[in-house]
């Protein structure tokens, strides 16, 4: 892992997740898997947050608590959906209170498969994700996107 | 006196695993009263009975909940083949109680830590979750899953464990139990837990009982309602006695699941010693007709599936009414009147299961 030169900091947000990926997304902080050694921390601040981990297949409720947190986070960021439900639906995809995948509402960067999806799996995820953060933040500094980002008028 | 502020709690909260919104009203750093809303997670999950067939539906039920998902299945199945008539044999009754009592364990030490959490003790937290994946590789083991195990069926269960693996699980119980020791040592006896576990959101007797409280959160309280006693699977062959503490703080309700912990490794032993020999599983023939509350007794107290079919394939009806559900007026009791710096700790003693509560 040789891209891992940062502490990227997730975001975990359960959107109608039946709780069992949520507590292996736990699972991967704890001693058995311990992916702070890597520098990954969990925090509650979507501002302090690179990774967006979303459990979960999204209902009408949640809807705007998702989008929230996802534009309040800094960019560059990416969104892991965690588990079958988070990318299709899954078991409940004929439920009548789910949208049915997280990539109907935000950008899903990685899709993470499995009911529940296992920590091994999640930890997979989270790492291919760093990949695709970096390369967004590398296209972020390109002289002709920093040029966008401040309204292209400014020298 | 001062002016009433509202200040929300939650859907995304650091503390919180999973949604739930309070508004706290406060007077100062006080809190004078709370108002719950729900449905972050509410999926409906309910009306899928219409497009599952009766011996599908067991993998919906089971994934109700992530945490207790072997006890919903179980409870399921339990309430379709009393309606079917189904005799179950027992060595399936024994292997169903062993399971259910591994899943207590492994909620319970998950509460542990994340209760540890919420007061700030995060070696705490890292320790109980580290003694948590004793329980999962078990699960794992046995059944194939770590927190969605699949294993329970209508009529039955799915695989057999070995007299073998049965008594090494047995032995294996021994280190896990010294570990467990220590862990409550700490839970129990350390002054700065104690500190913020002490006449910290205390439910009365009667408030626990007017009010529904369901559970550790009952018992906590002096109420001694343990469904368990009602002789469900295999419990009527086996002896326990109720955990119950009469404080009704967060700290009797901590006691009361750190003596449930040791009470289901207890129960695991038992059952090990009494498991019959035999079939795991019974053919199930013809289709439910009739309807049936099938209860039994979660982590988190009573859970009751109300099933209703009329003859064919698909049941009529499903109605999962959760403890989490039942604990909330309780919830909002005790949290009144307590200092908002509180709020995380309360709200986490009635080991709040949203994806339950909501399905």
């Amino acid at each position: 892992m040789t891209y891992l030169k940062r502490s990227p900091w997730i975001i975990h947000y359960d959107a109608s997740s039946c709780n069992g990926c949520d507590i292996e997304v736990l699972a991967c902080l704890t001693p058995m898997y311990d992916v702070e050694r890597f520098g990954i921390v969990n925090t509650g601040n979507p501002k302090h947050a690179d990774i967006f981990v979303v459990t979960g297949s999204i209902n009408e409720q949640n809807r705007e608590v998702v989008k929230n947190i996802y534009e309040q986070m800094p960019d560059p960021k990416v969104v892991v959906a965690v588990g079958i439900c988070a990318a299709s639906g899954g078991v409940f995809r004929e439920c009548y209170n789910v949208t049915g995948g997280i990539d109907k509402i935000i950008p899903v960067d990685v899709y993470v498969p499995g009911c529940a999806a296992r920590p091994e799996s999640i930890i997979d995820g989270i790492v291919k994700s760093l990949s695709i953060l970096e390369e967004k933040r590398t296209k972020m500094n390109t002289p002709a996107a920093k040029k966008d980002a401040l309204g292209g008028g400014i020298q | 006196m001062s002016k009433k502020i509202v200040v929300p709690f939650g859907p995304q909260h650091p503390v919180l695993p999973e949604p739930i919104h309070l508004d706290l009203v406060l007077e100062d750093e006080t809190v004078v009263d709370v108002v719950p809303s729900i449905g972050y997670i509410h999926r409906g999950l309910e009306t899928l009975v219409a497009k599952r067939e009766f011996t599908e539906y067991v993998y919906i039920a089971e994934r109700t909940c992530g945490i207790c998902s072997f006890i919903h299945g179980m409870t399921y199945c339990q309430g379709v083949e009393q309606i079917m008539d189904l005799e179950v044999p027992a060595r399936a009754h024994y292997l169903r109680t062993i399971w259910s009592e591994y899943s207590r364990l492994h909620s319970h030490l998950l509460w542990l830590g994340l209760f540890a959490d919420a007061m700030g003790f995060e070696n705490l937290f890292m320790n109980s979750w580290r003694l948590r994946e004793f329980v999962l590789d078990v699960l794992e083991e046995t059944t194939g899953g770590r927190v969605i195990q699949g294993s329970c069926k209508v009529g039955g269960v799915r695989r057999d464990i070995s007299n073998e693996k049965l008594s090494a699980m047995a032995a294996d119980l021994k280190g896990f139990e010294t570990e467990l020791v220590d862990l409550s040592e700490v839970f129990l006896h350390d002054d700065s837990l104690k500190s913020r576990l002490v006449g910290v959101g205390t439910l009365s007797r009667t408030d626990a009982y007017d009010l529904g409280a369901a559970g550790p959160a009952a018992r906590g309280s002096g109420v001694a309602i343990d469904l368990r006693k009602t002789g469900y699977a295999a419990y009527r062959e086996l002896r326990f006695e109720p955990a119950t503490e009469s404080a009704g703080d967060c700290y009797a309700r901590c006691a009361v699941r750190i003596r449930e912990l040791f009470s289901s490794i207890d129960l695991i032993r038992q059952a090990v010693e009494k498991i019959p020999e035999g079939e795991i599983e019974v053919k199930v023939k013809g289709t439910p007709d009739g309807e049936y509350f099938s209860r039994s007794e979660q982590p988190r107290g009573e859970l009751v599936h109300y099933l209703k079919g009329n003859g064919t394939k698909h049941l009529v009806r499903s109605r999962i009414r959760t403890p989490t559900l039942t604990n909330v007026p309780p919830l909002v009791k005790m949290l009144q009147g307590c200092e908002l710096a509180d709020v995380p700790v309360i709200v986490l003693s009635i080991d709040p299961c949203i994806g339950c509560m909501e399905r």
